[in-house]
């Protein structure tokens, strides 16, 4: 009976927590092809390699935000905060469930704020890294 | 067509300075922001400003510098952005002669701004939370986001 109940209970969450990570994995996969297509040795997203970029120090961007952490702070655990004040919740997927399960909203901010720091946007194996490190943590 | 403005602008100051929001609706209140795509897209990194604060010329100028907005990329789909434009256009403050070379496009810069937060209280206020400037509305008005900023 218990172990009836036990099944009943995975099968009736199965598809939520699916549902929730359902986009980031279709992102993921769009990022894998593009990655392929842009670099012929790309091998997978490294954990290391975002990790790099999330605490990267860059001097080809915006004066005021010279790296991801400037409003994202100094670990992907904690909240952050908005050059104006506005707090940030973590970056971190075992923080924030809902992180990087809205493509619109993803491409948006990757746009602007790989722009912001680094002064150009980033690759799809950057954000590939990115969310991976994310997912990581 | 440079001269003439700015001399209609010295001719009119001098009232504006004293009378800074008897333009929009209530006496203390600035008309919320009703547009959805507004509140979320301009509200994303600071409070949603209200358009009432700024004239239409300043909020043109500022939707077409998105990429580059004080310091950082804010831009925004082409849909987006002229559907936020026409918002903050026809809410804008009205009946006030500006400056069309150079409309202003910060709210803390203005001299009402800075008139009613010159004195000791906002300044105290500002020090007491430990703040760099004014941008954060809402630190110091609890009723920012609804347009009362008449609660100190
Ligand atoms: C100037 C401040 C600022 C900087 C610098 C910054 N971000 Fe962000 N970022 C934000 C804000 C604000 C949001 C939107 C709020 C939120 O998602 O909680 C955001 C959201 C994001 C998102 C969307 C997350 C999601 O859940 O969909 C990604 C991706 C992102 N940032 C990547 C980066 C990367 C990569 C860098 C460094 C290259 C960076 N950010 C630097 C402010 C910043
Ligand atoms: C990516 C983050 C971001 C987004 C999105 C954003 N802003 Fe800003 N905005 C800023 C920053 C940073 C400042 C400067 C804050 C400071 O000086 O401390 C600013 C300042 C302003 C100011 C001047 C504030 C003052 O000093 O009086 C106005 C007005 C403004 N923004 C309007 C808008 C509007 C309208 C939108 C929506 C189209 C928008 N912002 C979206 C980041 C953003
Ligand atoms: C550090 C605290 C602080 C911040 C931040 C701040 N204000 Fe104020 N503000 C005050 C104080 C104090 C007064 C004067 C007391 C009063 O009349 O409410 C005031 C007065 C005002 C008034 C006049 C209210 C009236 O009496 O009709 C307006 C409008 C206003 N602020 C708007 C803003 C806006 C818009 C922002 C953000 C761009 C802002 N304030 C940010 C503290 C602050």
């Amino acid at each position: 009976m218990r172990n009836i109940i036990i099944i009943l209970i995975f099968l009736l969450l199965f598809p939520l927590t699916a549902s929730i990570s359902a986009p980031r994995d279709d992102y993921l996969g769009q990022l894998e092809k593009m990655a392929k297509q842009f670099d012929d040795s790309f091998s997978g997203f490294s954990v290391e390699r975002g990790k790099e970029l999330y605490f990267r120090k860059s001097t080809t961007g915006k004066a005021e935000t010279p790296s991801c952490t400037t409003c994202h702070s100094d670990s992907p655990l904690k909240a952050g905060q908005t050059r104006a004040g506005k707090p940030i919740d973590p970056m971190a997927v075992s923080k924030t469930p809902s992180r990087f399960t809205d493509i619109e909203k993803i491409e948006k901010w990757f746009r602007r704020n790989c722009k912001s720091v680094l002064g150009r946007e980033c690759t799809p194996i950057e954000k590939g890294d990115f969310i991976t490190f994310l997912m990581s943590q | 067509m440079k001269i003439k403005n700015k001399l209609i602008i010295t001719i009119f100051s001098l009232p504006l300075i004293a009378t800074p929001l008897a333009l929009t609706a209530s006496d203390d209140n600035v008309p919320p922001i009703k547009n959805k795509l507004v509140l979320e897209e301009c509200g994303a990194c600071h409070l949603a400003f209200q358009p009432a604060f700024l004239p239409a010329i300043s909020w043109e100028k500022m939707m077409n510098e998105l990429e580059n907005h004080f310091g950082e990329d804010a831009s925004l789909d082409k849909e987006m952005t002229r559907e936020i434009t026409n918002y903050m256009m026809a809410n804008a403050q009205k009946n006030k002669i500006v400056n069309f070379d150079n409309p202003p496009l910060r709210i803390t810069e203005l001299r009402w701004f800075k008139h009613e937060h010159g004195e000791r209280e906002a300044k105290n206020m500002l020090n007491k939370k430990k703040l760099n400037s004014y941008v954060d509305c809402a630190a110091c008005h609890k009723g920012a986001d609804k347009g009362y900023y008449d609660d100190d």
